[in-house]
Parts: C-alpha cells; structure tokens; sequence
C-alpha cells in the first residue's frame, strides 16, 4: 500500500469520471421528501435542524430573560409574581444551559465536522439523529411546563434539600430531572460521534497535526463530556432516587449531605462551561485566519491551550462552593486552579490578536470579524473578573450576586452566544444558497453588542451594592432601582439585535444548496463544492489549509480526481482512517434513512414523560416499543464482509467489513465503557464522600453489618464465570453458515451469570436487613448494585439481540461485531461488578 | 434607641433612603464597608479593578493596533513571541502576585481583641426567616429573630445552622457570606468598626420567599448593648392597657401560641418566631414590614401578600377592632 505522507505524484483517480457515477451518487444521498423528512440522517440535514432547534430554545430562554427584566426594572414590582419567577429563573438557567448552549455546539459539531474533515457522513448516522429527537421531544415538554405552572423552580443548579420531595413536593422537580435526563442522552450519544468522527473519519493524509483546530475542540469538547457528564448523570439518578424511593443520599438526618449534590454538580457543571466555551473559542480560530488571510499564529500552542483547559477545568468545580465553609486550605489550593485556567484563555486570546496583526493586508472588517472583536472584548471583560472571584475573600462578598450574573454572563454570552453569531454568518454560505445580509450583521453586531454592555454592565455594581441573585422583588430603599431599570433596556436591545437577525434568517436563509463558493476566500476544506453525497472525491490533505496550499484542489475534488469518487459497494460508505496518521484503513458502510431510530426517540421519550407523571403501564409499553425500535435500527448494521476490498483510487484497495479494535463500532463501545466507568467513580467518590462526613462508625450505628463474605465469594464467582462464558463463546463462534450449538449455550450462561451475580449480591444485603431508605450507608451499598445491575440488564437485552442475529444466520467468526460489542461490554460489567464488591463488602470492615 | 427607629423607618422611606444609595453606601453595600473584615475585601476589590481596567484598556489596544496600526507594529505584533509573552509570561506573573496577595487575606487571624472573649451569636435559618439567640453572661439561651445586635469593636462569632433547606448568612457591610447547610455548623467571625444601621440578606436561593428573607444588623457600643441584652433576656411585661390586654387574651385564645413564643405568658410555641420582645425589633416579616402598630395588622390579616408563601397563614378571621387590639399588644412587647 502506498504511504499517505507522500504527497501523490499524480492525482489517486482518473478524471474525467465515468458517465452515471455522479447520478448514482446522487441516487444513493437523496434527501427523503415530504413526510419522510422526519427519517434523514445525513449530517447537513439533521445537523441544520438541531442548529434550528437549538436556537429556537435561545430565543424561548431570551424571552423569559425579558420578563424577568421586566420583573426587576422597578423596585417593589408586581409583574410576575413570586412563584412564576422563581419558575422563570430557573427555566431560563436550564435551558440556556442545556437545551441551547451543549446542543448548539454538538449542532455545529455535526454540520460542520464532516465538512471539515470531508468525509460523506459522520460514522452513526442514526446515531445523531436519535439523540437529536430525543433532545428535540425532551426539550419542547420540558419548557412547555412553564406555561401551566409545573416548571421546575429550584434553580438550574437544583440544590437538595430544597429539591426534596418535603420541600418542592409535586411533579416539578421531576420534570426537570426529565428534561436533564434527554440531554444527558442526547450529549453522551454526541460524545461518541464526534470523538469516532474525528479521530476515525478524517481524509488521508489528515495527520492530527493537521486537524482543523475546531475539530480539535470538539474532539476535546466530546472527551470532557465523557468524563463530566456522568456526574451530573449520577446526581440526577440519586436525586430521582431519593424523591421516589426514599433514598437519604441527601438528607442530612440520616447521614446523606447535601453539599454532595453540590459536588457533583458542579464537578460537571464547571467543566460545563468549558465543553461550551471551548469549540466556540475554536470557531473563533477558524474565522480570524480567514479574515486575516494567515494561518494561525500559534496553532500548536493553541492545541496545548484547549487541551490544558480541558484538563483543567476538572480541577476547579469547588470555586463554585467557596461559601459552603470550606477548609482555608481547600480554599487556597481551588483558587489556585482556578486563577491557573487564565493562561490558556491568554494564549488563545494572544494567539487571535497576533493573528490579526501578522496578515499582510489589514484584517477584513466584515459581520463575522465584528462579532469576533465582540466577543474579545466581552469575553476578556468576563476572564478579568473570573480572576477577581477566584480570590475567595472577594469570592465570599460576591458570591450569589449580580456581580456574579454580570461575570458568568460576559463569559458565557461574550465566550459563546457571540462566536455562535460570528459562526451564523460565517458558515451560512455553506449551506445555504445566499449568504446572510452584511449590512443588516452590522445592526445585528451593535445592537447586541451595545445592549449587552448596557444589559450587564450595570450588574457588576448592582452585586456589590448588595442585590443577591434570584430575587424577584427589592425594596426602592435600596438603592438599586436605576442600575437596574439600564440593564433592563439594555436586555430590550439586545433582544432587537436578535429581531433583525432573525428578520435576516428569513429574508436570506435559503438551505438546501450551498451557496457562493468559498466566498471568504477561506483554506479549510468544509468550502469545497459539495451536494448531497458531501465533496465529489474525498482530497488528499498535505496541509493546515490545503485551499491556500492547493490551488487547484477544489476543481480537482470536484472532478472526481480524489479519493473515493463513486460508490462501489453500492450504497452509503465513507473512508475510515487511522486516529493519528490518517492513513486510509477501510470504507465504512453506513445506514441510511430510517424511522427506526426516530420512533426509539418518540418512545423513549414518552416512557420517560409518563413516568414522571407516573403513569407506569404505559411508560412500561412505551419502553417496550422503543427497544422493538432499536433492535429494528441496529438489525441492518453489522453488514458484515461479502464484498470484496475496493478501490478508493490512489492505490489503495480497502476491506469494506473489519471487525476488532480497528473498527469504528470497537471504538464507540470503549467510549462508552469510559462514559459507564467515570460514571462509576463518580459513584465511587459519592460513597467515599459520605463515609467522610459520617460522624460514627461505618456502617453507622443501627445498621446491620456486612453480610459475611461467603456472599461476596459468590458473586465473585458468578461475575467471573460470566467472563470465562463469552470468552469461551468467542472461540466456538462458528464460520460462517456453520453452527455450533456451544455458542448460544455460552452466551447465554454469561448473560445469565452476569445477572445473576448481581442478584446474589442484593440478596446478601437484603438478607442482613439493610434497608435503603434507613440510612444513606444502606442506599449508596444498594446503589452499586443499581449501577452495576442496570449494565447487566442491558447485557442481557443485548445478549438476546445476539442470539436473534446467530439464528438467523448474521452472525459467525468473520461477522461478528454485535458479539463483540456484547462481550466487551459484559467484561466491563464483571470487571465494575469486581470492584464494587471490594468496595461494599471491604471498606466497611478496613475503615470499621 | 429611639434614633434607630427613626432611622430604621427611614429607609423604608423613600426619599429618605435616596441619599444612602446616592453616596454609594446602601444598607447593603460591599464598597461601603463597617467591618474589618468587609474593609479588607473592599481594598482588594479596588486593587483588583483598577489592575483590570488597565489590562482590559492595554488589550483593546493591542487589538486595535493589530488591526489597523503602522505596518511596522503589525508586523511586530504578528509574532509568537506575542503569543508566549502575552498569553503565558504575563498572566504568570500578575496571578502569581495576585494569589498570594489572596492566601495573604484568606489566611490574616484577627488578632485576639483587647477587649476579651469573643461575643458568640447562633443563626439559625429558616423558611424565610431568622432566628437568633444570644447567651448572656451566665449562659441563659436569649432568643430573637430577624435582627443581629452586636457590639462595637469586639469580634463576633456567629454560629450558621440551618433548621430546613440551605440559606446563606450575608451581611455585606461587615463581611462575606457564610452559608447555613442542614447538617453542619459554619462559624463566621466578624469585628464592627462603628456603631450604626445596615441590612443582610439570604443569598443562597432557598425556595419561595427567599427575596423577603432579610435582616437588620444594629452595632451598638458596649454599655448599650449589654443593656438592651439585659431587657431581651427578661420576660414579656404584661400589659397595663385595656386595648392590649384585649390583644394578650386574643393572642393566647386564637392559637398563636402554638407557633410563636411569648415568654412570661403561656404561649411556648418555637415553629415561628420568638415574639418576646417583638415591639422593639426594627422590623417584621423579616424586614418586609416597618414595625409598627399598622404593619401588625397588615401582616396578621394579609402576610401572604405581603410575603407570599410565607408558612403563617393568613387570619381574615378578626374583625378591625380585633387587629387594632392585637397590633397594640405586640407593638408594645418591648
């Protein structure tokens, strides 16, 4: 095989190309018309919804921001009462927060990325575009709960003990556990897309060095997600818990804490900021190397700078609790990071601005590079004063005031919602045939940019005049009326800044074809000439801006001459290459439209819906049919080989079915396997945590002991059977159309042992008398099992799903991918099953 | 005493107050400092800005520089070295001295005060209210509510419970805020600088009413404050006036006591508020209300309006008269 560093001599395929070719491509991409729109799949379709969707939840949260503006423009105000408000506040946190900011980078992340990294299509189609309905039903239920007063009102961060059961009794809470559990959904199945995308399915040639930096930060972005979001999963798993069942992980009487939620919490919600911040901050090194007409002044710095914030921000969270009483020395080391996490924003800030000094003409003043400045000068404002309130004494004074509403919204609107807009006009030619109007982006830019300044300003001052967040009233006698009656307006023009781009989008927006070519002059490859299969050939990339360096490459990818050109198996694929080289390695075959996965989504969603309302048996039906939905999705993956390597030109004659750690399907099971085992340490810190603010002996006083470890030997024996039984059935997995009647036998013994070593452990603390709802020792004992159990359930389903493919032929030593995901992910549960027993059964006898 | 009324009442009224916020020194403001430990976070707030504002200003220009300055400079501008210098170097440096300039603060002991042993104060929060007790000398629990009195000059440690969900203890002109969780005890140490009037609030959201959750704090000099603990720690006096007596009986007769405390007389209820002493308090409601015989009857008949969600139900079951006999009886519990 050729080596892809070598720049080819002559270009890998012959042009002109084959009559037909392009007809067949055309056949094979088609967009589903009509009805059937609802089955699209392909990145650009389904990405421009969910970027719709996403925004459309920015504008319903920017209204309920209006109100509430409203609410404080005078003093002893009566608009919206009490109740209302605290409902508005904490809707608008949330679904700023995680129906508009997290989806509309993950958006961006699936229109942009394989455009970035031409390729056809991201690895799991039907992937994306579950989630992406599951976020979109989730979404719309979760804020339509404000307009009949069932809106949760504890505040997006959601604080027990106010967010138990005895104070916030009725569904309202539940709803906002709900419509955090489809984004949670929705963010982890994003996760595992973008990080196979971008590693996996990169054109040749594409070294990791030569990655587009957004492709970077969302590769980033998807690894922080894998690792903070299981915190926030957790949290909310409890939380449900224990207003269901009773469950005192957060009940300070019997030994739960409440500052554990706030650890977990923010544990994710730091990093939270960061997964936001971070793809936007890359955006921004994307436009301004255009506008400057140079590459990046520091890209590998700024390479360095993404991934240190990305670690970073991990170690930070308690800067958000600085105020609970925390130890001085917690206080000193936290505020340390959290100071540290200014020089990789410096880098990156330093980075643009030499940027724009080192083009040889003067940088282009257009709307995407106003927006730009924009957010360099809001979001500088913002860095300045996360420095001050990383001080913890002025942290202390600050603290839950609008000096800090001021800070988190320089940061959040100045890092995000202004690169975002910088990104609408910038972008809208690719998919779009007009561009959006230069000269109603400039109204939009100052309006925003003015009302902004005037909107949030003033906060900075109301904060340290005293005005504490979240309160929906004040008296005139505190002097905060005319601070607050400037923010107010200033939030109005803002919002007419949104109008008239808004008013642009409809006058202007016109998807479905791309528009101009390259209109920016840009070098990045999401501006070849594309249609609906993507770009005609996949390019070879020798370069970080293979436009600038190639000067004929999009004329020569357009004629066919690059990799790729046809379809020859037939059907939807695209070229799968290595994480770090991208040396071509096979041709993935892909789904295509399907309402499989939409109606998962349907369901899924709706079992979750009527089992907040507490509908139970037809939540249970619903579960049912989104499995059926699912097992109808995956049924047509696994194709399995029967076609013969082909010829993607350039020499290379690629495998059409691989299968084992170099496979995409391998990969996405060990994400997710990360995403199960951070998820696990969370859980694991959380029962560390409460044995640490235990005052007696643990288990506490009261409590029964642990069984005696002949329960423990047992389970042990049952997990570790498991193991040894597909392991087995991985060797007896017969050649194709052959059987061997070992192999379903095995496969099901591991299931079965896998379930039933977590049953023997549940038994053994049943047996002891230990009850959940006594003490929190005996919920988070209970927990592992949960955890634990709720991994082997999905084995099992997944085993029966395998059985169903050996019976009907699909699935044997060569096509063997299902059994393979089924495997690993049994050697996972047994291996976390393992650890959990060590942990129930030993710690309690060491720290006895 | 009687100035702190007035004073009080004045900033309830509104053209009274204006001058207060006017000259930058609210009730509530963290710039206009009565306390050692608020001082010091005001000096470092100053320091911090002003350093802001001149890095934020040394920025714009930068950029504007790069963008449209002397070629020369552009060029000069367009270089790594920008990026390492700027974006490393520097903020290494200012962070460095700007943290250790925080551990500095975050570590300063008060020095043991000349003027003996700590006053101790228990906070409790509660759903939307405080409650305060105080010790006297021989130990005797003194409970009050709604208002912080302390002494000039003497550091305070104020013990932070919560009796339900988290509530935040924050009285900016005297230092940061410390919050109250189920479960622990916080302890906030502070030193008043001078005598005088300023306000706190609940800054951790904690439900329904947490905006109307607010308290007084008075500094007092020594004498006056042992004095006005002396009062607080006797009984209510019963009243000599038909019309309260009227309200005493009216009080004991509807239940009140199952809730409220009023020592000396038989209602021993601790759900609500201690009322003791409630006539000389200088607010009700948790500073929603001026204290005074009006507001008595306001708050008894329309507290849900006034502070919705509140746990005191409404009584719409007395007449006017009745009103008038209870407010008089409770104002006058001094």
């Amino acid at each position: 095989m050729p080596d892809v560093d070598d720049a080819p001599n002559s270009l890998p395929s012959e042009a002109p190309r084959p009559a037909g070719e392009l007809e067949e491509l055309k056949r094979i991409w088609a967009k589903p018309e009509g009805w059937r729109i609802f089955t699209a799949v392909n990145n650009t379709d389904i990405g421009l919804f969910y970027m719709g969707a996403a925004f459309l939840f920015f504008l319903l949260a920017g209204v309920l921001a209006l109100l509430m503006r409203v609410q404080l423009a005078t003093s002893d105000n009566d608009f919206i009462g009490q109740d209302l408000y605290n409902q508005i506040f904490t809707v608008h946190g949330t679904t700023m927060m995680f129906l508009f900011a997290v989806p509309a980078v993950e958006a961006l992340g699936v229109v942009l990325l394989p455009q970035m990294l031409a390729a056809r299509d991201l690895p799991f189609p039907r992937l994306s575009a579950f989630a992406i309905w599951a976020y979109v039903i989730g979404g719309l239920v979760f804020f339509s709960t404000v307009f009949y007063d069932l809106a949760p009102y504890g505040g997006w961060f959601m604080y027990p003990p106010l967010t138990l059961t005895e104070y916030s009794p009725g569904d309202n809470a539940d709803f906002w556990l709900l419509g955090i559990g489809f984004i949670e959904i929705s963010a982890i199945a994003g996760a595992i897309e973008i990080i196979v995308g971008t590693l996996r399915t990169r054109p040749p040639g594409m070294s990791l060095d030569k990655m587009p930096l957004f492709a970077w930060a969302m590769l980033i972005f998807a690894a922080m997600i894998v690792f903070a979001f299981p915190a926030v999963i957790l949290a909310t798993m409890l939380l449900e818990i224990e207003r269901s069942f009773g469950w005192p992980f957060f009940t300070a009487a019997k030994g739960g804490d409440s500052l554990l939620w706030q650890h977990l919490f923010w544990f994710f919600g730091h990093p939270e900021v960061y997964i936001i911040f971070l793809p936007a901050a890359a955006l921004v090194s994307m436009i301004v190397p255009t506008m400057a007409r140079t590459p990046l002044v520091g890209y590998r710095l700024n390479v360095v700078a993404l991934i240190a914030t990305g670690f970073f921000s991990f170690g930070l969270w308690v800067h958000h609790m600085f105020s609970t009483g925390i130890p001085a020395l917690s206080l000193s080391f936290f505020s340390a990071v959290s100071m540290t996490i200014a020089i990789p924003s410096g880098i990156q800030v330093f980075s643009w601005i030499a940027t724009i000094a080192a083009g040889r003409d003067r940088f282009q003043i257009t709307t995407p590079s106003l927006f730009v400045l924009g957010f360099l000068f809001i979001f500088t404002i913002g860095g300045l004063t996360g420095v001050m309130v990383a001080v913890a004494p002025f942290d202390f004074q600050v603290h839950d005031t609008y000096f800090v509403v001021a800070h988190f919204h320089y940061v959040l609107v100045g890092g995000m919602v202004f690169p975002l807009f910088a990104t609408y006009y910038y972008w809208t030619p690719m998919v779009s045939r007009n561009m959006l109007s230069e000269k109603r982006g400039r109204w939009v830019f100052w309006l925003m940019f003015a009302g902004f300044n005037i909107a949030f300003f003033p906060m900075h001052a109301t904060g340290l005049l005293g005005m504490p967040r979240r309160v929906w009233t004040y008296s005139n006698a505190m002097g905060w009326d005319t601070l607050n009656m400037v923010s107010t307006v200033g939030a109005f023009i803002i919002a007419a800044g949104v109008l008239v781009f808004v008013i642009d989008l409809f006058l202007r927006f016109r998807p479905g074809e791309q528009g101009p070519e390259n209109p920016w002059r840009a070098g990045t490859l999401e501006w070849l000439p594309t249609d609906v299969y993507s770009t005609r050939s996949i390019p070879h990339v020798t370069s970080r801006e293979p436009l600038w360096d190639q000067p004929n490459l999009a004329a020569d990818v357009e004629a066919g001459a690059y990799y790729l050109p046809n379809a020859p198996t037939g059907g939807r694929e695209t070229i799968v290459t290595s994480p770090i080289e991208g040396e071509p390695q096979y041709v993935i075959r892909m789904v295509g439209p399907s309402w499989s996965h939409f109606f998962a989504a349907v369901f899924t969603a709706a079992f979750f819906l009527l089992l907040t309302i507490k509908v139970v048996i037809p939540a249970l039906v619903c579960a049912a049919l989104a499995l059926l939905s699912c097992f109808v999705w995956v049924w047509e993956l696994d194709r399995g080989p029967g076609k013969e390597p082909v010829d993607i030109g350039g020499g290379f004659k690629l495998p059409t079915y691989v299968s084992g750690p170099i496979s995409h399907s391998w990969w996405a099971m060990v994400v997710l396997m990360l995403v199960a085992a951070s998820l696990y340490l969370t859980y694991v810190f959380s029962y560390l945590y409460l044995w640490t603010v235990s005052p007696q002996v643990w288990p506490p006083t009261g409590s029964p002991a642990p069984p005696p470890l002949e329960w423990a030997a047992a389970s042990a024996a049952l997990l570790i059977v498991s193991v040894a039984a597909f392991a087995a059935a991985d060797r007896l997995l017969p050649a194709p159309r052959s059987i061997n009647i070992w192999t379903p036998i095995f496969m099901l013994l591991g299931a079965g042992c896998l379930v039933a070593g977590v049953a023997v452990e549940i038994s053994g603390h049943w047996l002891t008398g230990l009850n959940a709802t006594k003490t929190s020792y005996a919920a988070m004992v209970y927990m592992e099992s949960v955890l634990t159990g709720q991994l082997a359930f999905a084995v099992a389903i997944m085993t029966f799903y395998a059985l169903a493919r050996y019976f009907t032929g699909k699935l044997d030593s060569e096509r063997r991918l299902t059994f393979e995901n089924v495997a690993l992910l049994t050697y996972y549960t047994a291996g976390q099953g393992l650890f959990g027993l060590l942990l129930v059964h030993g710690f309690p006898r060491v720290s006895g | 005493m009687a100035r702190w009324y007035a004073l009080a009442n004045r900033i309830w009224g509104a053209s009274a107050a204006l001058p207060l916020a006017a000259c930058g020194g609210g009730a509530q403001s963290a710039l206009a400092p009565n306390g050692v430990q608020a001082e010091r976070v005001a000096l470092l707030f100053w320091v911090m800005t002003i350093g802001s504002g001149i890095i934020l200003l040394a920025v714009t220009l930068v950029t504007a520089l790069a963008i449209c300055g002397p070629a020369r400079w552009r060029r000069w501008l367009g270089r790594d070295g920008i990026v390492i210098g700027g974006g490393i170097v520097f903020p290494v440096i200012t962070l460095t001295a700007l943290l250790g300039y925080g551990f500095v603060l975050t570590s300063i002991n008060d020095p043991p005060s000349a003027s003996g042993e700590p006053v101790k104060i228990a906070v409790v929060g509660e759903r939307w209210w405080w409650r305060v007790i105080y010790r006297d000398v021989a130990g005797r629990r003194i409970e009050s509510a709604n208002e912080l009195r302390m002494p000039v000059g003497r550091p305070i440690e104020i013990e932070l419970t919560s009796a339900d969900v988290i509530h935040s203890f924050w009285a900016p002109k005297l230092a940061g805020k410390l919050d109250m969780i189920p479960g622990r005890k916080n302890v906030l140490t502070l030193t008043a600088k001078e005598t005088g009037l300023s306000r706190g609030q609940c800054a951790e959201y904690c439900g329904g009413a947490h905006a109307l959750m607010s308290f007084y704090v008075l500094v007092m000099t020594q004498p006056e404050f042992e004095q006005w603990l002396a009062r607080e720690a006797g009984s209510a006096k019963a009243p000599t006036e038909p019309e309260a007596q009227q309200g005493m009986t009216l009080f004991a007769a509807s239940g009140c006591g199952a809730c409220h405390t009023i020592r000396g007389t038989s209602a021993n209820g601790v759900i609500g508020p201690d009322l003791t002493h409630v006539g000389g308090r200088l607010s009700l409601g948790a500073a929603s209300l001026p204290n005074d015989e009006a507001a008595y009857a306001r708050w008894i008949k329309d507290n849900q309006r006034i502070k919705p969600g509140n746990l005191m139900p409404p009584y719409g079951i007395f007449s006017e008269s009745e009103l008038a006999a209870l407010s008089r009886y409770l104002a006058n519990l001094r």
